[in-house]
């Protein structure tokens, strides 16, 4: 007891000093956040952070707005050009082009430019640059990759396929028992673009994949019929699970969870939903996604989050020490962790939380994804062209005999939306 | 001072003189400038929007008429039109079968103030909440309806995920709600019917349906036209239903004239204002001759009075 009472006047001490120290250089005046990180587990996440910015600067008067996700985004039309706030939360790639564009971001390239935190962010510079400068800062990212039952694996005498070969029979393997090698939900269609980035940069790689996304190459060419000519072998097999169109991707878990399905390609944030399913970690396992032709080199999705500043804003240098905040290496350590977003850092000086997946995902994006990060079909192509395209993907799962109408729609779409 | 007093006098007397004629208006001030702002400025601002290429952000292109041009060259244009016609035509059942459940309820039985407020519920719900009931109806994996299909020997559907059936399982879900607004529309007409001419038409001899067709049907005319004007302006505004049950989708072909709209303007992937005009334009100019018709005969109506 008495030891407790020690410490904490101890604590209280430091923090005393901590905080007299920190007023010295603190800052002053406004700062408006709007946040878009409205699950409970990431608003907690991020007002804890921006209570901790805010003990830093005792003197700010920090306002958060948390807006619902799905809304964010057609308010953030409104909110940059009306009423700007100094930070918000958005997405990296083309996702931001159409703000940047229109000028409403500020070019914040004096973060990145010969600064420390510009190394440590080097991964996602890419990401982050329109016209070679850079227009906010990432603070969390996710791997991408299949999730799979490691106890049907086990029962059927499967091991992690790491060739296109391998991956087929497995499915077969899989089909043969009774059970259906993956389950997608594509009634919200950006699920089949995930299975389309991954077959596309696996047969023609990250740079052709880019160029269908940027517009420079055409759907109707002869790679991308390849693409889809694998993705129609793994359909006629039978191996996704029947009527998908009809479910979103949450509703498409109980599938795996009940063991209809052994395998779901997906994002990060699955884990969490198996986990609370009753999956214990023994139960499933994540494997990258395999090569499909052997001289093109593996990428990946990774689709990043990131804080801006609009171009409205009338407190930027806050905002800009803010964002300094967000991208500093301990930060992102904090708020990636297990207990918080459950995602990786971006920060290469950060630590990844000890958790299976999160280490695996950080070890494959770090040292075996030598083609590239992308960041998702609807972020990296235009959304316009995304939403034809994503349709396009789903009418192709239930019907891979349209293929040629699909493909003729999508190059129109193409002509149109890319001028 | 005298001068004063003789403009005060003027005053209140133009306003002794026109009170009558003033104060209808002075009350209807707020709804008319209210309506004229909300309601008739945005449709010309529609018409004008529909000439531009604008993504809601940068500069307004004017493209003259372009967007009407590219919905001429849409599938997904004609594949909500055709959508909009189905929901029109198999919508309107909700006016025979109201009627019906308003001829079976319109009996004094104990307990029958129950069965009526059992029937009129699904109109009080939320659309969405019929749309998630059926949606879990019609689940394919899970629903009933693919037991009940089985367990008379039929092969499950999946009415949701099926590009023929889509359209048609939406507008079931939507002809329940409308069917009891249309039932408490003929039970309020029913309470109106003339005893003495069923009983003159009993006494010449009518009977079932005869009786309904010739006697009942007539005097319920009122109430077939609200029934009428609100569930085609139901049909055509269709939008809730498709959003909460399908998205629009699999792949575009639930959509209708307003989601379709709602899609390209204002959703996540959208933001093509001038073209999302366009359509509404098409809406509307759909709705205005419905609209007009209604209002022709109305003013018919009033006028054989």
């Amino acid at each position: 007891m008495r030891s407790m009472l020690k410490t904490s006047v101890a604590a209280f001490a430091m923090l005393a000093t901590a905080m007299g120290a920190a007023n010295a250089d603190g800052l002053t005046g406004n700062l408006k956040i709007f946040l878009d990180t409205s699950n409970p587990a990431p608003r907690a996440t991020m007002e804890e952070m921006i209570a901790q910015f805010q003990e830093k600067n005792p003197d700010l008067t920090i306002e958060t707005t948390v807006i619902d996700r799905e809304a964010y985004k057609t308010q953030i039309r409104n909110f940059l050009t009306a009423n700007a706030p100094d930070v918000a939360t958005w997405y990296a790639a083309n996702r931001m082009r159409p703000y940047v564009e229109a000028g409403l971001f500020e070019d914040v390239s004096d973060l990145w430019d010969g600064t420390d935190l510009g190394e440590n962010l080097a991964s996602t510079k890419g990401a982050m640059t329109i016209d070679g400068k850079q227009w906010g800062v990432p603070y969390t990212y996710y791997q991408w990759g299949v999730y799979y039952r490691k106890d049907i694996f086990d029962e059927l005498g499967l091991s992690e396929p790491t060739t296109w070969e391998e991956e087929k029979a497995n499915c077969q393997k899989i089909i043969d028992a009774g059970k259906k090698c993956y389950t997608i939900g594509t009634k919200f269609l950006w699920t089949a673009g995930g299975w389309f980035d991954y077959l596309n940069m696996r047969t023609n790689g990250f740079d052709f994949h880019m160029d269908l996304l940027t517009g420079k190459a055409k759907w109707t060419s002869d790679e991308v019929r390849q693409t889809f000519a694998n993705w129609r072998e793994l359909i006629d097999m039978g191996a996704f699970i029947d009527n998908h169109q009809t479910y979103s991707w949450q509703e498409a878990l109980p599938f795996m969870v009940k063991g209809d399905a052994a395998a779901y390609l997906m994002g990060n944030f699955a884990v969490a939903p198996l986990r609370e399913a009753g999956l214990s970690d023994d139960q499933i396992d994540f494997y990258q996604f395999v090569e499909i032709n052997p001289d093109v080199e593996l990428a990946e999705d990774a689709p990043t989050d990131t804080f801006h500043i609009p171009a409205n804003a009338e407190n930027k240098e806050n905002a800009r020490e803010f964002l300094k905040f967000v991208a500093s290496a301990d930060v992102q350590t904090w708020i990636n962790d297990g207990k918080h977003l459950g995602q990786l850092p971006v920060n290469s000086k950060s630590s990844v939380d000890n958790d299976k997946f999160l280490e695996q995902g950080f070890e494959m994006l770090s040292s075996n994804s030598p083609g590239g990060v992308a960041q998702f079909f609807d972020r990296d192509a235009p959304a316009e062209m995304a939403k034809v395209a994503m349709e396009g993907l789903q009418e192709f799962m239930v019907k891979p005999d349209n293929l040629d109408k699909i493909l003729a729609r999508l190059d129109r779409a193409q002509e149109r939306i890319y001028k | 001072m005298a001068q004063a007093s003789v403009t005060e006098a003027r005053q209140s007397s133009w306003w002794h003189r026109n009170q009558q004629q003033l104060t209808p208006w002075l009350f209807l001030a707020p709804g008319i400038l209210f309506f004229l702002f909300y309601v008739i400025f945005p449709i010309f601002q529609s018409f004008n929007l529909s000439l531009y290429e604008w993504d809601g952000l940068g500069q307004a292109e004017y493209v003259g008429l372009y967007n009407y041009e590219e919905l001429y060259w849409d599938d997904a244009f004609y594949t909500s039109l055709k959508n909009n016609v189905i929901w029109l035509l198999l919508y309107l059942a909700a006016i025979p079968a109201g009627l019906f459940i308003a001829l079976f309820l319109n009996q004094t039985v104990t307990g029958i103030r129950l069965y009526k407020s059992l029937f009129f519920f699904p109109f009080v719900i939320s659309q969405v909440v019929v749309g998630l009931v059926f949606t879990w109806f019609y689940d394919p994996t899970f629903g009933i309806l693919n037991v009940l299909l089985g367990a008379v020997g039929l092969p499950p559907i999946n009415v949701l995920g099926d590009e023929n059936w889509v359209t048609v399982g939406i507008i079931v879900a939507g002809l329940w709600p409308q069917t009891a607004y249309c039932m408490i529309l003929y039970l309020t007409g029913l309470n109106a019917v003339d005893p003495e001419q069923i009983e003159a038409g009993r006494l010449d001899g009518a009977k079932g349906w005869r009786m309904l067709w010739y006697i009942i049907v007539p005097q319920l005319r009122p109430a077939t036209f609200i029934a009428f004007v609100v569930t085609i302006i139901g049909a055509l505004r269709s939008f809730d239903l498709i959003s909460v049950m399908t998205n629009g989708g699999p792949f575009g072909a639930s959509r209708v004239l307003s989601f379709y709209m709602f899609e390209v303007a204002l959703s996540e992937y959208g933001f093509r204002m001038g073209y999302g005009a366009a359509i509404a334009v098409v809406l509307f100019l759909i709705m205005l001759a419905f609209i007009a018709y209604f209002l022709w005969s109305m003013y018919k109506e009033e006028r054989a009075r």
